[in-house]
Formats: C-alpha cells, sequence, structure tokens
C-alpha cells in the first residue's frame, strides 16, 4: 500500500518534471513556427496583410488569428508553401487585401524631390538614399516595392514601375 | 599531359553522346565568301554575357571601320564593340535581338557609306608575345573579343585564370550537323589561329596548346598540322577527336582529352585547363596582328531552305534577312529559321534580327528538316536518355521533378549540370521534349533563386533597420541621461512647496492671466 502510494508520488513527481520540461519547450516551438513562416513570407515589408510588416503576420498565423491567404506580394507560391508548412489548406488569394503583381521597383523623379528626407523614414528596408536638402535616390536592388514611400513624399515625386532587374539578372547569368 | 598526340589517330569513344549524320557538306565545299556591307547595320550593345556595353557616339555621328561605338560597361563583365564599316550613326534605340525566346537589345544602327574608310586608333603589333599578359588581356577586352563558339563569355576574363594552367584547349570540334564555320576557319586559316593561340598561351603563361579537331574533318586537320609544321612551335599541337555529337561542349572535350571531369558548378581552370574556340584564337591575332577589332565573324549559312549553303565572313549587325539573301535567298522549300544548329540552336521569330557575334550558323530549314509534328508520349523508363547524357545526369527522372516542378530536388539532382545537349530528346522513343522541359526548369530555378535572394536581403536590411532605430532610441535616451546627470540630482522634492504649487494651479480660473 504504502509502496504503492510511493510509486506513485515518484511517477507524478516524474510526470511533473516532464510537464514542466515541455512548458519550458513550448513557447520556444511556437518561436520556431513564426520564423518558419517568416521565412516563406516575401518580405516586402508592405502591411498588405493588415499587419505591420511581415513578422507580426507570420504570428497572426502562428497564433491561428490570420488565414493564410492575405499576403498579396506573395501571391499563390506563399499560399502554397505555407500550407505545405503548417497543413492548412490552400486558398485563393484573398483580394481584399490587395492584387498579386509583378514586382517594382519605386522611383525618385530627383527633379521634383525637394530632400524633405520624409520617404528616408518611410522605407521598411532603408533602401531610399538621402539626407537633408539632398535630392534622394532609391536603391533599386534593395527596393522591396512596398510603396510605403509614396504617401509619405509630399510634393509626389515617387512613383513605381516594373521590377525589370531580375531579367537583367537572368540575362547576365 | 597529351605531349606528342599528332597522329590523326582519334581518342576513344566515351559512353556518353550519340553519332549523327553530319551535314556539313552543303556548306563545307568553297571557300570562305566575304559578304560586301548591308544597307543598314544593327550593332547590338550586348554581344556578351553579362552587361552591355555604354555607347559612346550620338546619332548623326560619323564613325569608321573598328572606331569604338561602345566602351564596356564598369557594372559588370562587359566588352566593348566596334563599328563594323564606316557610315554613319543613324539612330540609338531597342530593336529585336537574336536570343533564345525573344526579346530587344538597345543597338546602335548605322548605315555604311561603302567606303571601308579604316579607324587609326588600333595599329599592328608585331611584338604582341612578348608583352605582359594583363596588357595583352586589356588589349583583348578593347578588341571586343568573346567566346565566338556561341558563349559569349569575355575572353579576356577566360584568359586570367591565375597560375596552374597546364593547357589551352582551342576547340575546333564544331560536334552540332550542318555548322562547319570553324571548319572552314581551320582550312584556310589555320596560321591565324595558331598566332592567335601563342598570344593566348603568353597571357596564359603556358606551354602547351592543343588544337582539338573531329576526326572527319580531315581537310582541316592536314591544314592545322601543316600549320603548325610551318610554325615550328612545339608547345602547340593536333589532338583528333572523336566524331560524335557533343564532343564539342567544353567539359565533354576536357574530360575526352585529359581524362579529367569538371566537377559540378566548378570551372576549367580547377583542372589546369582553359578551353578556348579557334574563332576566338583568329580574333585575337586579327587584333595584334592587323589592329582590326571583332567586327566580323563567319557564318555558317545551310540548310534546303537557302539557295547556297555557303561560310560566309559577315558584320557583325548584318541583317539575317540580307545574309540569307547574299548566299542566294530562300527556295520554296524554306519553312523555318534556327540560329546555331539542329541540336542546341533556337528558332527565330523573323528574319529582321542582327547577326551577333554568337551566330555561328544560320539554319534555313526546309520541310523536311524541320521536326516533324510526332505525338509526345509518356516516359516508358528505358533509360536511354540517361545512357546518352553527357553529364551523367537521369533525365527521366528530372522529368518527373520538373512537372511539379520540385526545385529543391531538381537542384540536387543536378539540373544545373545539363548543358541542353538534346542528346536525350534525340534518343527518346517516347519523343519527349525533354531539353526543353529541362530549359524552362532552369529558368524557374534562377527566378526562383532571384525570389528568395531578393527576400533575404529585404529581412536583412529590414533587421537591420530595426537595429539603427533602436539604436538612435537608446543614444536618444542616453543623451537625455547625460543631461539629467549634468545638472545634478533632483534631490528630495519638497512637499509643501509641491502643495502649494498645486493650490495655485486649481484656484486660477480659466481666463486668467499668469
Ligand atoms: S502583405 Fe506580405 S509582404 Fe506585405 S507585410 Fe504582409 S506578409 Fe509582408
Ligand atoms: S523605396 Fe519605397 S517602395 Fe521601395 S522598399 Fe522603400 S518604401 Fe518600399
Ligand atoms: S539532360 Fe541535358 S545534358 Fe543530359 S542529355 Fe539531356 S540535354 Fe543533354
Ligand atoms: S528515353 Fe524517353 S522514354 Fe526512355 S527513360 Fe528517357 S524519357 Fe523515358
Amino acid at each position: 500500500m504504502v509502496a504503492g502510494l510511493l510509486v506513485m508520488a515518484f511517477l507524478s513527481g516524474l510526470l511533473g518534471i516532464v510537464l514542466v520540461i515541455s512548458a519550458r519547450r513550448l513557447p520556444a516551438d511556437t518561436m520556431t513556427v513564426v520564423d518558419q513562416v517568416n521565412g516563406v513570407l516575401p518580405h516586402t515589408q508592405c502591411g498588405r496583410c493588415g499587419y505591420s510588416g511581415c513578422r507580426p503576420y507570420a504570428t497572426a498565423i502562428a497564433a491561428g488569428e490570420a488565414d493564410i491567404n492575405q499576403c498579396p506580394p506573395g501571391g499563390d507560391e506563399v499560399i502554397v508553401a505555407l500550407s505545405q508548412l503548417l497543413g492548412r489548406p490552400a486558398k485563393a488569394l484573398d483580394e481584399s487585401f490587395g492584387l498579386a503583381g509583378p514586382p517594382i521597383v519605386a522611383v525618385v523623379d530627383e527633379d521634383i524631390c525637394i530632400g524633405c528626407a520624409r520617404c528616408l523614414d518611410a522605407c521598411p528596408v532603408d533602401a531610399i538614399l538621402g539626407a537633408a536638402k539632398f535630392t534622394h535616390t532609391v536603391i533599386a536592388n534593395e527596393c522591396t516595392g512596398c510603396e510605403l514611400c509614396i504617401p509619405a513624399c509630399p510634393v509626389d515625386c515617387i512613383t513605381v514601375t516594373e521590377n525589370t532587374s531580375q531579367l537583367d539578372a537572368r540575362a547576365a547569368h | 599531359m597529351t605531349n606528342g598526340r599528332t597522329s590523326n589517330q582519334a581518342l576513344p569513344l566515351p559512353a556518353w553522346g550519340i553519332r549523327l549524320e553530319s551535314r556539313k557538306v552543303d556548306s563545307e565545299t568553297g571557300a570562305i565568301k566575304k559578304m560586301p556591307p548591308p544597307g543598314e547595320l544593327i550593332v547590338a550593345l550586348k554581344q556578351n554575357i553579362g552587361v552591355p556595353a555604354e555607347t559612346i557616339v550620338q546619332p548623326g555621328e560619323r564613325v569608321l571601320k573598328g572606331q569604338p561605338i561602345a566602351i564596356a560597361s564598369r557594372w559588370g563583365l562587359s566588352v566593348a564593340v566596334h563599328a563594323p564599316t564606316s557610315g554613319a550613326v543613324m539612330a540609338i534605340e531597342e530593336r529585336p535581338i537574336p536570343v533564345a525566346g525573344g526579346g530587344t537589345g538597345e543597338s546602335v544602327i548605322i548605315e555604311p557609306d561603302g567606303k571601308e574608310e579604316r579607324y587609326a586608333g588600333y595599329v599592328a603589333q608585331m611584338n604582341s608575345k612578348r608583352l605582359p599578359p594583363p596588357q595583352i588581356r586589356n588589349e583583348i577586352m578593347e578588341a571586343g573579343i568573346v567566346g565566338m563558339g556561341g558563349a559569349l563569355f569575355p575572353t579576356a576574363t577566360k584568359l586570367n585564370p591565375g597560375s596552374g594552367i597546364q593547357a589551352l584547349i582551342l576547340n575546333g570540334v564544331e560536334c552540332e550537323p550542318y555548322i562547319s564555320a570553324d571548319n572552314a576557319l581551320l582550312t584556310e586559316r589555320s596560321d591565324q589561329v595558331l598566332r592567335g593561340a601563342a598570344i593566348m598561351l603568353a597571357a596564359l603563361d603556358c606551354d602547351e596548346c592543343l588544337v582539338a579537331v573531329k576526326a572527319d574533318m580531315a581537310e582541316a586537320q592536314a591544314a592545322v598540322q601543316a600549320a603548325i609544321d610551318a610554325l615550328g612551335d612545339d608547345r602547340i599541337s593536333l589532338v583528333v577527336v572523336p566524331a560524335f555529337y557533343p564532343a564539342g561542349g567544353e567539359r565533354q572535350l576536357i574530360e575526352l582529352i585529359t581524362g579529367k571531369e569538371v566537377q559540378a558548378g566548378g570551372l576549367p581552370w580547377d583542372v589546369g585547363v582553359v578551353c578556348q574556340n579557334v574563332g576566338t584564337a583568329a580574333a585575337v591575332a586579327k587584333f595584334f596582328d592587323e589592329g582590326e577589332p571583332l567586327i566580323s565573324r563567319i557564318v555558317t549559312v545551310t540548310g534546303d531552305g537557302v539557295g547556297t549553303a555557303a561560310n560566309i565572313e559577315v558584320m557583325i549587325g548584318t541583317p539575317i534577312v540580307d545574309l540569307v539573301e547574299f548566299a542566294g535567298g530562300y527556295t520554296d522549300d524554306a519553312a523555318g529559321l534556327v540560329m546555331g544548329g539542329p541540336m542546341m540552336g533556337f528558332s527565330l521569330p523573323h528574319d529582321q534580327l542582327p547577326v551577333t557575334k554568337a551566330t555561328n550558323c544560320i539554319l534555313v530549314a526546309g520541310q523536311a528538316e524541320l521536326d516533324p509534328s510526332v505525338r509526345e508520349m509518356p516516359c516508358i523508363r528505358c533509360g536511354e536518355c540517361a545512357r546518352v547524357c553527357p553529364a551523367a545526369l537521369m533525365p527521366q527522372q528530372l522529368l518527373a521533378l520538373a512537372r511539379g516542378p520540385d526545385y529543391e530536388a531538381l537542384e540536387s539532382q543536378g539540373l544545373q549540370d545539363c548543358i541542353q545537349c538534346g542528346c536525350c530528346d534525340y534518343v527518346c522513343p517516347s519523343y519527349i521534349p525533354l531539353t526543353s522541359r529541362f530549359i524552362e526548369a532552369k529558368q524557374g530555378l534562377w527566378e526562383n533563386h532571384l525570389v528568395s535572394q531578393r527576400s533575404a536581403l529585404a529581412l536583412r536590411r529590414f533587421d537591420a533597420r530595426g537595429e539603427r532605430l533602436e539604436r538612435r532610441e537608446s543614444d536618444r535616451s542616453d543623451e537625455l541621461q547625460r543631461q539629467v546627470d549634468e545638472i545634478g540630482p533632483a534631490g528630495e522634492i519638497d512637499a509643501d512647496a509641491l502643495r502649494q504649487l498645486k493650490q495655485r494651479v486649481k484656484s486660477k480660473k480659466p481666463g486668467d492671466k499668469t
């Protein structure tokens, strides 16, 4: 009887330890899911998904709060990759978040730019080069085409064009 | 490595590859014809792998034969481009250019004046072999010379492998059926090719050159041997490779001659070899001997659809329509245009495209020469394709993976090593166009790589920006702290004074002046 109780106590103690360990592990695991989801997202960092960037969206997906079809820049490929990663059904892009399109890149019209430096802060990837009172320019290779700089410009001198550098790079290959 | 292999004894046949009917005879007979300047030259600025050259002329300007019209770009691999003849620059504009899949490229349009007046900026250099290697390379770059076998890789870059090069292989194998431009060059101008070889040896600081010629090119072999004997340069020797396809592929040729395999993703340099096309060597000699940069090339114009098949020396930029006209025009049988050979060439949408430095052959296919529209059938896993693949791949497996497409698996299965030779297509009993599937899949793989590279870069920069903002924030609070410290500790707050202050504020009525 006593021996039985002791065994029970020992076992529950053991279970407790196991539970503690796994409880410690759990947050780490959710971390990896966020990282994995984040790794699949395109990092345009445009916020079209309704979150402030790719990582917050990844966190929401991992927590089951957001669906996997809200990233327009990622398009079908990202949706398919997410559905494979998470075992959730693939579905069409929810176009209320925006339409998928060809890769784009921002261009500053250097004749109009007044050097106000406001777009510098808007760019999530520091792709705009410039200083106050100097004409700014977009480092085309580093621009993700998120369009966040467009509303920031007081003289509307930033436009987007299709990013053909991928094709050029291929030709150079 | 293969010293003294100057007999006409061909190397043994390898396990891979296929035998093809030669079909060269049509164009082989007769001397190289020289085509006069056409009415208009379309000189594309992108005549090399890498970045297009940058124009230095304006519309309306008169240019001379051999004058540089565009200089090598600083933004990547690039070589200069020259005016093929004297005349007026009519425009600088986008024009269709002959590339697989079609496309346009910025081009300098020149209207020849027929005077062939030469540019005086380049002169013949008789001591070329004694120049220091870097200078030789610079001049080759200046001369706009690229790999003329069709690869368009800047030659000077290829001649700069560092030390440890044991042999220069001059590729005159030309294993595609129909094409005989290199054959004609070797038959008529072996001496020029060998002079170019000697300059390349000097640039490489290397003592062995093997001129590789195919077993069924007897005339070319004899001409090369005679030129070697006449030159009396014992560093150069002839090597005969078996007549099968694709013996002229760079890796395949190196493996045949040296027995060494260039590893996937590796370069011929890794096995101590540099490979150059014979036409490239001739272009090098022409520049150093005559001061003429690369402004013309030999093109095989052949096929049932053209009047008289021939090898024609033609100015870069000559429209293909004029070239075909010069070769006797189209026959009634003409059914399609291909640039390059039937195995690795690509079809052209029309004939308003210019000859480029890569144009080794224009095949005007007759009805019978065009792919009969056979129906593709499912793969029966016979393994024929794997037997002939010169890159030791498993085409049937790649085919299945390309359907997905599973890029990761395609990459680990060596898709990148496919040289697009078309051997697998040729032997497939189910008529599966494997090669075009692989070309598509390679394209997809490349785009896939780009997308992930771009997003990795964006993530890195996004994170770096986060750190920067954090740093700025902490710098600000540090600064605040510093200022607070400077003023000194605030000390105990006088509770009484505080209470009085609060009361004063409260008793104040709105509108009162302080
Ligand atoms: S829409 Fe896509 S790319 Fe834009 S922030 Fe959201 S996850 Fe990132
Ligand atoms: S430059 Fe404009 S469009 Fe490009 S990443 Fe920065 S904010 Fe986005
Ligand atoms: S897989 Fe590529 S390299 Fe191999 S036979 Fe086919 S085309 Fe040639
Ligand atoms: S040759 Fe054709 S049928 Fe045979 S295994 Fe290869 S792809 Fe399949």
